[in-house]
């Protein structure tokens, strides 16, 4: 260890080291002492192994913080650790672990099984690592990016599949975009500072008036580049289009861990340095929000494809989320943190039932390859209706605590039209999610479908989303401590 | 005085083989310009006493990256993309672009270096053995990570490019 690289910088890095070498070494694996298709299972077990000792590394790191408390910067202030930061990380952890798990069976039926994707996956987590510890611009852009890449792939990982390269190649050159912008409105942040670390571009924004031209332009830029990222409209039109073509565990992927994280950046860059001018994005963030829940939850009504259907609920979450954010106050920022974290889980519990229905040849992502489901595997419809209850918000699901504390926050802080405005799309949602349900239990099932395959990780993984979902709901005690903690600086 | 006239020379390189980079309609002349452009950012560098950029700037880009650019494009069958209509006229988007564009322009122009809090002007130190050291500074010790996260990026780039292109894998 020296002054460059010093004991603190390596306890605060290790996770990020161990995930890249893991993600690394399965990349060499595959082909070096794997290279039989059979020999693919041990891959998943080394990803299990992967995330095992990155999550020794958080725990430690955690234990540290509750022991001595305060935070651990490290790199000059490029990264830190504090309980925010590893709030995200279990949640990055978690969804990865889980999208690992059920994804075998999957690409075996797909016939697109390559070693490469639980690489992959690891290095995407990689990327996570860095939005949500980074402090410093130029490592946030590097690891929003990493992650980014990673996604392009996997999205077009279908690759005899033409929607899922349609997919693909939309999103990269959307996202590209997104990142011009992002990136332009860093450029701008780093221009009032004259420093790219976050505290000191927090000095140079509290030194300016909210409505400075300067900074509205970076303000400006910045947010959408990253509304572009979490998928709220009017920067949503990817969205669709690739949660609909890519493998149907990436869309769950996609939709939960990468989200979270962007918005583990956007709370870290709106609630810190750019947290004084807040009178000049709160009515942006607020149109922002307003748009995304009436175009995601009208344009989920009239959707048959269930992959669509879910993408566009997903905007209308962004716009719920981002709801939270406008209200401000320490009960909104909590509820950004415990609605992300049940959307997490039953978005992923969801998709997780949408994987398992793919058979030889077709992706199963039909409203009515569901039908019959409650006959074919009433486990799994069972935990269907669990998650769509929990979608739609209602109790005593985990989603009906998110939705409580966004719109306490609201109310709290005397946003009484945005809150009207959240419910009544509210009542919206739950027309669409029931069509699902009606699906699964009401209308007969097709003839040809047998029973349902499952494998062993699937039935962990919907057991560990599907628990979590309702415990969540019923004894939201330990989650509403964590995301507490995780506020408190 | 020389100083002025190098830098106007340099920039003027810059500028206008960016302009013909886009502009040409043959690939191979883009290709090219694009080296004159590449060549006058070097110059600008060189002027700055950024030693070390000029010379990576002239290897790397020059030297290595465009050499691959060429290879693509003989590679890459570009007569029949050369005959067709190649611009996308839409006036009014450019338009706006251009305008948005100029109008932020004229604003720091105006309201004079006094808008960005830049950091302060260092003037250019000529040292023995040029610069090279405080290039690592910067690189190995403020933007050490994003420096070494950026190798990651660059091998997941790679996994993906060569997962899309190949047919067997």
């Amino acid at each position: 260890m020296s002054q460059y690289y010093t004991a603190t910088d390596h306890f605060v890095l290790l996770p990020a080291i161990l995930l890249a070498l893991f993600g690394c070494a399965t990349l060499l694996f595959d082909f070096l002492i794997f290279p039989e298709a059979k020999q693919r299972r041990w891959l998943l077990v080394f990803l299990v192994l992967g995330e095992a000792f990155a999550g020794v590394a958080f725990w430690r790191q955690q234990s540290f913080l509750l022991e001595h408390g305060g935070n651990l910067t490290a790199f000059r202030g490029a990264l830190v650790i504090d309980h925010y930061a590893l709030f995200f990380h279990w949640l990055f952890l978690a969804a990865t672990l889980i999208t690992g798990l059920i994804s075998y069976r999957y690409l075996e039926v797909r016939d697109e099984h390559h070693g490469e994707y639980y690489g992959l996956l690891m290095l995407a987590q990689t990327g996570m690592y860095f939005l949500a510890s980074g402090t410093e611009l130029v490592t946030l852009f590097v690891g929003l990016e990493t992650m980014a890449i990673t996604f392009y792939i996997l999205v077009g990982f279908l690759r005899a599949d033409r929607r899922s390269n349609e997919a693909a190649l939309k999103y990269l050159i959307l996202g590209s975009l997104s990142s011009g912008f992002l990136v332009y409105g860093f450029s701008v942040l780093y221009g009032i500072s004259g420093s790219t670390r976050l505290s000191e571009i927090a000095a140079a924004v509290a030194a300016r008036d909210a409505w400075d031209p300067v900074l509205v332009l970076a303000v400006g830029t910045a947010g959408a580049g990253l509304m572009f990222k979490i998928a709220a409209a009017p920067f949503h039109m990817w969205a669709p289009d690739a949660y609909e073509g890519a493998p149907t565990m990436i869309t769950g992927y996609l939709a939960t861990a990468s989200k979270a994280a962007s918005f583990a950046l956007l709370l870290r860059l709106f609630v810190g340095p750019l947290g004084p001018a807040r009178e000049s994005w709160e009515p942006l963030l607020a149109a922002v929000a307003v748009l995304s829940m009436t175009i995601g939850n009208l344009a989920a009504v009239t959707q048959t494809n269930t992959k669509r259907l879910l993408a566009y609920s997903s905007i209308s979450h962004a716009g719920y989320i981002l709801l939270g954010l406008v209200a401000g106050s320490p009960t909104g920022i909590k509820g950004v943190l415990v609605y992300l974290l049940v959307y997490t889980f039953m978005t992923l519990g969801a998709f997780l039932v949408l994987t398992s229905l793919a058979r030889q040849g077709m992706a199963g992502d039909d409203i009515n390859d569901l039908r019959g489901l409650m006959k074919r595997a009433p486990g799994h419809a069972l935990w269907m209706l669990v998650f769509m209850v929990s979608l739609a918000g209602i109790p005593p699901t985990a989603g009906f605590l998110g939705k409580f504390y966004i719109f306490w926050g609201l109310i709290e802080t005397g946003h009484y039209t945005l809150a009207v405005i959240g419910a009544v799309y509210a009542v919206v949602a739950i027309y669409y999610y029931f069509r699902i349900v009606k699906a699964v239990f009401v209308e007969p099932e097709e003839a040809e479908a047998g029973p349902l395959t499952v494998s062993l990780g699937t039935r962990v993984g919907l057991a560990v989303t599907g628990a979590l979902t309702l415990l969540v709901g019923v004894y939201p005690e330990p989650v509403l401590r964590l995301a507490q903690m995780s506020i408190s600086r | 005085m020389t100083e002025t006239v190098f830098f106007y020379c340099f920039a003027a390189l810059a500028v206008a083989g960016a302009i013909l980079t886009v502009t040409m309609r043959n690939a191979v002349h883009c290709a090219i310009s694009l080296i004159a452009s590449l060549g006058g950012v070097a110059g600008l560098y060189l002027m700055l006493h950024a030693e070390f950029l000029f010379a990576v700037q002239i290897v790397l880009y020059i030297g290595g990256i465009m050499v691959l650019f060429l290879f693509v494009i003989m590679l890459v069958n570009l007569e029949a993309a050369a005959r067709e209509r190649q611009f996308h006229r839409s006036w009014v988007g450019g338009l706006l672009c251009a305008g948005g564009t100029g109008a932020m322009l004229a604003w720091f122009w105006l309201r004079g270096a006094g808008t960005l809090r830049l950091p302060p002007a260092v003037q250019p130190t000529p040292r023995e053995g040029g610069n090279v050291e405080s290039l690592a500074m910067v690189l190995f010790r403020d933007y050490l990570v994003p420096f070494e996260l950026a190798s990651l990026l660059l091998l997941v780039a790679i996994v993906g490019g060569v997962m899309m292109a190949k047919k067997r894998i």
